[in-house]
């Protein structure tokens, strides 16, 4: 079981994960249309790419825009999540140790306890995003079922991937399920909202070429104020 | 016509049309014929495969329901935080439903969809600028009108508006030859007082082609001569054009994306007529939106610009009184505190916000900048129609609240706003809110304060 969870069905997981992102990422870019979207991507383009840049750069840096500004707890919550999912997940031990023996690859580790402390900081933050949805009325508003299940779905291998390092009850079962929702996750990830994890450059960059090329571009010495 | 209905999908081309929905009061028997409009979920789909490409159902599918725009539009705030004003909602709700749906959608669906998109927004693309992801719920919404446009789901001044642009290619029915009237009549007009005032029409290769907003040829003819006298006081070589010589689209609020490109390319071949170095565009926003930075691409021009350069009015303002051609009397410079509002539609999406600031140090001693501003100011709460239209009046008065605060908190009791919309938006505040505020363009205020060359003079004033 173990071997086919790590074998066969992890290489499934990986190529669906990698097409997928490929073919929306092709499509999105596909369906680009000049005259439509009433942006001259082929013209001034180098103004454009830069603004693009610009675009994405900022909001990746906490507290950048004023956008991250007007709202710092949210801004503090999203980062810290986002940053320790992506940390505890890539530069754990135990992930790259399975890199290392199946396909000879391995990259830089974080020390167990680090990761242990991102893990709980995941799930945490998903507490919170959790609150939010419940409490504020203008997230309530907005979240449907799919928004719980999605971000389940992007928990759960935390949630597992904690009780299984810790051994609480049953150490197999939840190895097993850490690696099943690890697996779904990457599956789902080109299919839904989670297709934000690529697609967020794409939009951006392209919000960034609509404002570079046609909306003010050429007036703003400086680049749009993000 | 189209038999004696008066709301229909077909847009208005003919007068006949025209006059019998002017007739109607207030749009009553419009909108009730409305209740009774069928949606052609065939020819909907059709348009959304045609229009509805990968970056409008990128941005509905990504949207992560974080409703961090909620904070970022006037209606929220206005409407005391209202859930139904979150623009992620607004949009989800309506354009969201419909690509959903693939445009199986029925009437009473439409009726709410128009409500949110002319009621509840005024498209000023304030919230794409804090979404995390880049959605721009501004352009979202100016699509959907244009899918309710082209079903009949249009407020009746917009259906209005979009039909006097295709009937006599300006918002108001102000033909070519009212238009060349009201110039000589206001060269006359002024001529005792400023004898050598000209208003040259369809004068080849000048230096500035002047293009107004259809208002001020109609009700606030002095403007065009004020603008007159402002060119000719910094010695402009300029015209206004006989054909072409409006800028304003109320066919782009209306979502006719048809009839807007008929009106932009009336300009454009004014342009391409009379040769100009520039053309300036007086001190509207959406005119200059319409004109300048989305018309290229409706009239299908693949360098995304106007024929030639153009620039708002704040821009030659900006360079005729850095370069010195218009000099400003030091004494005669705004004492009071004042304060100035941009238009979403020059600044957010024009980039011009400098030049205001740039001109407020030539003119005001007490410049007092309304929180935030630029980029990020907000709208007057009368941008993309709204202003025009009966059915939602209650909804601007609420949505200008944020408006109304951001400039009690200057302690300016002087607004000075280079647009239409927004100048109308500031008068109408003041008259629901009552904050003791007064409201200018930059035009009279210029013409106060400027500083006019001997020659210009009538001798009378002179002796």
């Amino acid at each position: 079981m173990y071997n086919f969870l790590t074998g066969p069905l992890a290489w499934f997981s990986f190529i669906v994960f990698f097409t997928g992102m490929f073919i929306r990422s092709f499509f999105y870019l596909k369906g680009l249309d000049s005259s439509i979207d009433r942006v001259t991507y082929r013209v001034n383009t180098s103004r454009g790419l830069k603004e693009a840049v610009r675009s994405i750069f900022f909001w990746l840096i906490p507290f950048f825009t004023r956008g991250w500004r007007t709202q710092p707890l949210m801004t503090a919550v999203f980062f810290i999540f986002h940053i320790s999912l992506l940390t505890s997940t890539l530069f754990l031990k135990a992930h790259n140790m399975i890199l290392k023996e199946r396909w000879g690859i391995s990259i830089i580790t974080i020390p167990d306890a680090i990761s242990d402390y991102l893990t709980v900081t995941v799930l945490a933050m998903a507490f919170i995003m959790v609150l939010r949805r419940l409490l504020l009325p203008q997230v309530k508003i907005l979240t449907t079922l799919s928004d719980y299940l999605i971000l389940f779905i992007s928990i759960a291998p935390f949630l597992t991937g904690f009780l299984a390092f810790h051994q609480f009850g049953n150490y197999k079962f939840w190895m097993l399920t850490h690696i099943i929702s690890g697996e779904l996750l990457l599956v789902v990830i080109p299919f839904t909202k989670l297709s934000h994890s690529f697609l967020f450059f794409f939009t951006r960059a392209q919000l960034g070429m609509d404002y570079g090329i046609k909306r003010g571009g050429m007036n703003r010495q400086k680049g749009m104020a993000w | 016509m189209n038999g004696n209905l008066l709301c229909t999908s077909n847009p208005v081309d003919d007068k006949e049309t025209l006059n019998a929905l002017l007739k109607d009061r207030r749009g009553e028997q419009y909108y009730d014929e409305m209740t009774r409009l069928e949606v052609n979920t065939a020819a909907l789909q059709q348009l959304l495969n045609d229009t509805c490409r990968s970056r409008i159902r990128t941005w509905l599918g990504i949207c992560a329901h974080c409703g961090m725009c909620a904070d970022a539009c006037a209606f929220y705030l206005s409407n005391d935080n209202d859930p139904e004003q979150v623009p992620s909602y607004k949009i989800q709700s309506t354009l969201g439903k419909i690509v959903e749906k693939k445009g199986e959608v029925n009437n009473s669906f439409m009726r709410y969809a128009m409500d949110v998109a002319w009621g509840k927004c005024t498209c000023c693309n304030r919230c794409g600028l804090y979404c995390p992801f880049g959605i721009d719920m501004g352009v979202l919404m100016s699509y959907l009108r244009g899918l309710l446009f082209s079903q009949g789901f249009v407020p009746w001044e917009m259906k209005i508006g979009s039909g006097m642009h295709r009937i006599y290619r300006a918002q108001m029915d102000v033909t070519v030859e009212d238009w060349v009237d009201t110039c000589e009549w206001m060269v006359e007009e002024y001529e005792d007082e400023w004898p050598e005032l000209k208003i040259p029409v369809d004068k080849k290769n000048s230096r500035i082609m002047y293009t107004v907003n259809a208002r001020e040829a109609k009700h606030y003819p002095d403007d065009i001569a004020e603008a007159a006298l402002l060119f000719s006081i910094a010695g402009e070589d300029w015209t206004v054009p006989g054909e072409g010589w409006e800028e304003t689209s109320l066919a782009m609020f209306a979502g006719d994306w048809e009839g807007a490109t008929l009106q932009v390319k009336s300009v454009y071949d004014a342009m391409d007529r009379l040769k100009p170095e520039k053309m300036v565009v007086t001190e509207c926003g959406h005119a200059y939106r319409a004109t300048v930075i989305e018309g290229p691409y409706w009239a299908g021009l693949k360098s995304g610009r106007t024929p030639v350069i153009t620039q708002h009015y704040v821009e030659w303002v900006a360079e005729a009184l850095r370069s010195g051609r218009l000099k400003i009397d030091p004494s005669k410079k705004i004492k009071e505190p004042v304060t100035y509002h941009d238009s979403c539609n020059y600044i957010r999406n024009g980039g011009l916000s400098r030049c205001g600031r740039e001109i407020m140090s030539y003119i005001a001693e007490d410049f007092r900048e309304m929180t935030p501003s630029g980029e990020h100011n907000f709208c007057c709460g009368g941008g993309g129609g709204l202003n025009g239209i009966g059915k939602y009046r209650k909804e601007r008065n609420i949505a200008q609240r944020v408006k109304k605060d951001q400039i009690l908190a200057t302690g300016a009791k002087l607004v000075i706003t280079p647009c239409h919309n927004c100048w109308d938006a500031i008068r109408d505040l003041e008259e629901e809110y009552k904050i003791g505020i007064r409201w200018s363009f930059l035009k009279p205020i210029l013409l106060g304060m400027v500083i006019v060359p001997e020659h210009m003079k009538s001798k009378e004033v002179l002796k």
